[in-house]
């Protein structure tokens, strides 16, 4: 016969502050719709429809980046997808790892990680020329006056 | 003899297997978005760099993980949604078996139907 205890805990939670598990549990189950819709949009529009995988090069991301549009898409889904997939990583990290040192490397190396991608990835984002000068005229897009 | 708890939401079924799939699907994705961003930042190097490199996500081999990928992404999604739904819909506990066999249904269909498309461009590349 197995029973199962459960103590009443000594000190029951009283604070009432910002509680940052919970607003990291509410971030998974705000950006995780937000990302099934941008996720599944980049898939379609990048690998489905028209040619797919064969049509992406220099040209196809010049002119998807040369529209508002699609620059503020990918900026939202690099944000939101990197965030949520730190903080599903820091959740692993934390269930597995018993060291408190361990823990914390690799949190930190985590979010170290997260933020220079982020960085990077809104760098590119909103630096970028679609119609460089001075490229090979035959890897650019239609639209450039070098074409 | 121990008793054997059962039929919980987590502890063994698909309660338990879903949350499994959850895990090594999310690792796997977060993986691949790490390399992602760093492919797609050489469109900012030169056109050549950016092109060689995405010139390996149309290989046969790569190409054939990319179905693994896409199958990975849509499964975490869907299954996500369903751990929203127990969450935060009354009835989501009562359905969540049924929506785990949703959420794999609607995964394998996707999968199934991109398939041939996909690896038709792959291997005509």
């Amino acid at each position: 016969m197995m029973s199962v205890i459960i103590e009443t805990p000594a000190k029951p939670r009283t604070r009432k502050q910002a509680n940052l598990e919970k607003y990291g549990w509410l971030f998974m189950r705000i950006s995780g719709p937000l990302l099934v819709v941008l996720v599944f949009t980049h898939l379609v529009v990048n690998l489905v429809v028209g040619d797919g995988i064969k049509a992406i090069d220099f040209a196809f991301v010049a002119g998807k980046w040369a529209d508002p549009f699609w620059q503020v898409w990918d900026l939202a889904m690099l944000w939101l997808a990197l965030i949520h997939g730190t903080n599903g990583m820091r959740t692993i990290v934390n269930d597995y790892t018993e060291k408190t040192k361990v823990r914390l490397a690799l949190g930190t190396t985590l979010w170290a990680v997260c933020g220079l991608l982020i960085l990077l990835g809104t760098l590119v984002i909103f630096t970028f020329d679609p119609c460089p000068a001075g490229a090979n005229p035959d890897l650019l897009a239609s639209f450039c006056p070098a074409q | 003899m121990a008793i054997r708890p059962a039929g919980t939401l987590y502890r063994g079924k698909v309660g338990m297997w879903s949350w499994v799939l959850h895990r090594i699907s999310g690792v796997g994705i977060f993986f691949f978005l790490l390399v992602h961003v760093l492919d797609t930042a050489l469109v900012r190097v030169s056109p050549e760099a950016y092109n060689i490199v995405i010139e390996s996500y149309k290989t046969p081999v790569v190409g054939l993980a990319e179905l693994g990928l896409v199958g990975a992404i849509l499964f975490h999604g869907l299954n996500g949604l369903r751990v929203i739904a127990i969450d935060f819909w009354s009835k989501g506990t009562k359905y969540q078996a049924i929506m785990f066999w949703i959420v794999i249904a609607i995964t394998v269909l996707a999968v199934a139907a991109f398939t041939p498309l996909h690896l038709a461009r792959v291997f005509s590349h």
